[in-house]
């Protein structure tokens, strides 16, 4: 993708993120722990990122968790920020794995899981409480756990179903000149 | 899984559904930003009610938001537990003086300067969510895109807002569809069964929407790129509404409301309002 | 002739960057201004790459390596960039959902003018205009769930009308259409060429349907050549449609096995002015020569439904009422109707998606609503139209094999069922194959075998045989026919007329939430009044029977059928 904002990628940002908003709202995991949900909006985050590059994944996160809280509940804009930021990680995580042409081996699947884990950490572990402290002037030590949980949370959901999508992905595309009219 | 339908636009025709886009963007940030920064209590009570009076005029119905309205109580009473949990003394760092209502246990007693604190959380809440609600439930979504390029925003990049709004059912339907089917050849997704089977079932579900809303990624792009989508430096909106009177004065208002915000930070020689002085 | 070219192909060749041998072969081919050209081609036969030569997704967005020349209206098409194009080409795509990208009527007919920057007061002016043209004024405000199949479709139209192009691409626009929409589908573009003169090319499949209205020309493709190029008159005097697995308008066939010369025959193309020398007296005599046994089955009953009636709301309308229905053993059912009219809703209810009190459903007698999902899953099958959305896994063996691996049976077991099922669905030679590399039609077979190896007792399919050609159709009729002789139900839901009267033992018409008809197959599409209510349109043999005064039309139309059949299976 050379191109910042082709079609296609006006496109990809528009239709992530309403899958973001639906993958959101209808498909998280209870994990059995009270407010701790496995999300997929985010490992669908990942896979868009890695495919269309950074400022798509940052919006897809930004546009579609705006659209997700205003049409459910108010608009919590720190988490919202961090969400823009998180598909912007993601993205940056992914620059040098060619997904498109189906590369996707053991040592990109550690690369980026490293830069995710990372990138969860920083986001929802750092950045996301300090805007609660600064813009809400909530308790530092109450956003920062919340944070933290939401970090590993995070760190998993894309760790596994981030990866496994990416794997998936990777394997229905099809290298140049490959296909070749079968002969039963 | 909750059939409950996302908010949207109810068609009407108040001051507020007669409003542009644009103009109710501008108003609805920046109250937004004023709200979620400042801590005066008579300002936040003063946009509650204003907020309230809004919710009147804009005729929208409790049935529409009840749901919403119950959900966000719930988030906020486990929020304010929270806050209390975490930090029992946190209103007495903040004010700086300590009057005791109840010796409780531990560190866990109450104070007044806790309880006001608690109140400003509460009619933050109170303050933005209305404005939040105003805003779907009045602004046309196909005058979205053009009043976010209007403020400023590419473009293109409005037009993306406007396709996920567009899509949004679309994607919704085809969820459930894959859903049933899904279920349908044994996938649990109900909330029994094990941690492991609740992902598979929802991989299960989520593979096949990802994978057919890329080949949608590609559809769409070829639709538009034949009818000349990105090709110049601008385009026109055919849903855009024209700025009127009534649109200069909400922003005047608005803007005039804010700065009255701004102003009270100096006032109070910073964010909070202290009646413990 | 001094008529100017508009679109010319010399010695072109196309060849993905993906694909090792080229797509397109040595095409030459001159369309001309007003022209209304249709092309055919069973799939994978190059007719849709040839679409994108002409609109410029190729080069653009589809890469490959091309050889020779393709000049559309002056613009050669290597230099030509989509922008440049767009004034020349205005194309309708196949898939109406994904085209229609406005949140409403207006602002999706509006699209190109944006994007041009018109001032907003002309675009209105010019939106009205086009809207009134398609008939569809008072659907401005419409968001695109509001509106039918027909008129997304005309949507589109008024969307590319609007730029005033000279020339028309539709891309098999009668897909996912009903019959009745379909033919006015066919009228409105009619209607556009008489009115506009607008050079008009149709790529599709369905022949006949297309063949409603006159076309001046035909091009027929098959594996990236073009092997005819001519009037259809012509063209359907031989036996190319049917060799390269189009199906030719049936009463052409009923002719032939008439052993009418056809030859001598005028107008073939039109059901309403076909003419051959003593052709009455050939076809009744043929008529004549069958036998004419009717076969009735009398099995057990499997699921029953008595006045089931569901809406989705308290205060919406009734999407069922009172609907009541028997369904047995081996039996192959089709249900058609209108799109909205409740037959997936009726599908949706019997396999448990959704719930309702009113009415009572029973599986061999007894009480069927206390069943989950899964355990209703057990005894009946639901295949999606869409493949691309019931599949989960990346291997076909895993996809084939997830319902058992989640219902717990062995490792030997699920081995031996699949191979099995594989073998029936003939995908035995694919096994191993990732599911990516299948073809449409291969994904959708593998969807049904996915059903198939839990053994259900009856199978309901939403639109089997939808973006299928010809060959395919056959193939995947024949595995469902060949279930059906296995003891299992089938149960269709259908727009396709051809696939009930030659496929089904019996129709449900559903129109409006109520089942309207419960009858034979060809009394559906022989009684006016059912056929006009149920949106679906009298098969073309019939019409033929009649205009030729034969005695007895309708006995045609069933022993035609029959004997159709035979052949094929041969």
């Amino acid at each position: 993708m050379k191109e910042t904002f082709s079609v296609k990628i006006i496109v990809a940002i528009g239709i992530g993120a309403a899958v973001f908003v639906i993958l959101g709202r209808f498909a998280v995991i209870p994990t059995g722990i009270p407010n701790t949900n496995l999300e997929t909006a985010y490992p669908f985050l990942a896979l868009m990122s890695v495919i269309f590059g950074p400022v798509a994944g940052g919006l897809i996160g930004f546009i579609g968790h705006t659209i997700k809280d205003v049409t459910t509940y108010g608009a919590w804009w720190s988490w919202i920020v961090s969400s823009g930021l998180i598909g912007l990680v993601f993205g940056l995580a992914g620059r040098k794995i060619n997904l498109e042409d189906g590369v996707f081996g053991k040592k990109e699947i550690i690369r980026f899981n490293i830069w995710q884990v990372l990138g969860n950490l920083f986001v929802w572990g750092g950045v996301a409480p300090l805007l609660d402290v600064l813009i809400y002037s909530e308790p530092a030590n109450k956003v920062f756990l919340q944070g933290i949980v939401a970090a590993l949370v995070n760190s998993v959901s894309v760790g596994v179903i981030g990866t496994l999508l990416m794997v998936a992905y990777a394997k229905t595309r099809t290298p140049k000149g490959s296909l070749s009219k079968r002969t039963k | 899984m909750s059939d409950q339908q996302l908010l949207g636009y109810t068609p009407n025709e108040t001051v507020l559904h007669q409003l542009s886009g644009a103009a109710k963007l501008i108003c609805f940030m920046l109250l937004s930003a004023i709200v979620m920064v400042g801590y005066d209590t008579r300002f936040l009570l003063f946009i509650t009610l204003f907020a309230i009076f809004l919710f009147k005029i804009s005729e929208i119905r409790w049935h529409q938001i009840s749901f919403v309205v119950k959900f966000i109580a719930i988030f906020s009473v486990l929020n304010l537990i929270t806050v209390y949990l975490f930090e029992p003394e946190y209103g007495v760092q903040l004010y700086g003086t300590r009057h005791v209502i109840w010796d409780g246990i531990g560190r866990y007693n109450l104070t007044q300067e806790q309880l006001f604190y608690e109140a400003n959380l509460v009619l933050k809440y109170m303050a933005t969510i209305p404005l939040a609600l105003i805003f779907i439930l009045t602004t046309n979504p196909s005058e979205f895109a053009a009043s976010l390029n209007k403020i400023g925003v590419p473009y293109k990049i409005s037009y993306s807002v406007s396709l996920a709004l567009r899509y949004i059912p679309d994607v919704q339907e085809s969820f459930h569809q894959i859903g049933y089917a899904q279920q349908a050849r044994g996938l649990e997704m109900s909330s029994k069964g094990k941690l492991g089977a609740r992902i598979k079932g929802t991989a299960g579900i989520v593979m096949p929407l990802i994978f057919s809303s890329l080949d949608r990624i590609d559809t769409i792009t070829n639709a538009m790129e034949l009818r000349r989508f990105g090709t110049r430096k601008n385009r026109t909106w055919y849903a855009e509404k024209k700025f009127r009177r009534m649109d200069h004065f909400a922003i005047f208002l608005v803007t005039a409301i804010t700065l009255i915000g701004t102003w009270l930070f100096a006032v109070n020689e910073g964010r909070f309002y202290n009646p413990f002085e | 002739m001094s008529r100017k070219p508009i679109i010319e192909f010399k010695q072109f060749s196309f060849q993905y960057n993906s694909q090792s041998e080229p797509t397109l072969k040595d095409i030459n081919v001159t369309i001309y201004e007003g022209e209304k050209v249709l092309v055919v081609g069973p799939s994978g036969s190059g007719k849709s790459t040839f679409a994108h030569c002409i609109n410029g997704l190729i080069p653009n967005s589809y890469k490959g390596e091309i050889t020779g020349s393709v000049i559309i209206n002056g613009n050669k098409l290597e230099d030509a960039s989509l922008m440049d194009l767009s004034f020349e080409v205005g194309t309708v795509l196949q898939d109406t959902d994904s085209q229609f990208i406005g949140l409403t009527v207006a602002e999706d007919v509006a699209f190109a003018l944006e994007n041009d920057e018109i001032p907003q007061q002309e675009m209105k002016n010019r939106v009205r205009r086009f809207a009134e043209l398609v008939g569809l004024t008072n659907h401005l405000q419409h968001r695109p769930q509001d509106l039918s199949g027909g008129e997304k479709q005309r949507v589109s139209m008024a969307g590319v009308l609007i730029n005033e192009v000279p020339l028309m691409l539709f891309d098999e626009p009668l897909a996912n259409l009903d019959p009745a929409t379909g033919q006015k589908t066919i009228e409105w573009i009619d209607e556009l060429h008489e009115t506009t003169q607008t050079t008009i090319v149709i790529i599709e499949h369905r022949l006949e349907d297309v063949l409603h209205r006159d076309v001046d020309r035909i091009l027929v493709f098959d594996e990236g050549r073009v092997l005819y190029d001519g009037e259809p008159n012509a063209l359907l005097q031989t036996d190319l449609l049917s060799e390269i697995g189009i199906r030719e308008p049936l009463y052409v066939s009923a002719m032939k096995y008439a052993g009418v010369d056809l030859p001598q025959a005028d107008a073939l193309a039109s059901v309403h002015k076909v003419a051959a020398p003593n052709l009455k007296a050939a076809m009744e005599e043929w008529q004549a020569s069958m036998a004419y046994s009717k076969a009735v089955i009398d099995a057990e009953s499997l699921l029953q439904i008595e006045k089931l009636s569901y809406r989705y709301g308290r205060r919406a309308p009734w999407v069922l009422k009172d609907v009541s229905a028997a369904f047995k053993k081996g039996e192959m059912v089709s249900i058609v109707g209108q799109n909205g009219a409740g037959k997936s809703t009726l599908s949706k209810v019997i396999c448990g998606f959704v719930r309702t009190n009113d009415g009572k459903i029973s599986w061999k007698g007894t009480d069927f609503s206390a069943y989950s999902i899964k355990e209703r899953a057990d005894k009946i099958g639901y295949v999606l139209q869409n493949p691309n959305e019931m599949i989960s896994k990346t291997l076909l063996y895993d996809e084939v094999a997830l319902g058992l691996v989640l219902r717990g049976f062995s490792a030997e077991i699920i081995n031996e069922r699949i191979e099995q099922i594989l073998e029936i669905c003939g995908l035995a030679p694919f096994r191993d194959w990732p599911i990516s590399a299948l073809s449409y039609g291969q994904k959708k077979r593998v969807t049904i075998a996915a059903i198939l190896v839990l053994e259900p007792e009856m199978i309901i399919l939403d639109e089997p045989t939808a973006g299928q050609d010809f060959k395919h159709y056959t193939e995947i009729m024949q595995l469902l026919e060949t279930l059906c002789e296995h003891g299992v139900t089938i149960v269709m839901i259908t727009h396709d007329m051809h696939l009930m009267l030659e496929y089904s033992t019996r129709v449900l018409v559903f129109s409006e939430g109520k089942i309207i008809a419960d009858t034979k197959p060809v009394d559906v599409l022989t009684k006016a009044a059912l056929t006009t209510e149920a949106s679906l349109k009298e098969t073309s043999l019939f019409t033929f029977a009649e205009r030729l005064g034969m005695k007895k039309p309708y006995a045609f139309t069933e022993q035609f059928i029959a004997y159709d059949r035979e052949v094929r299976k041969k």
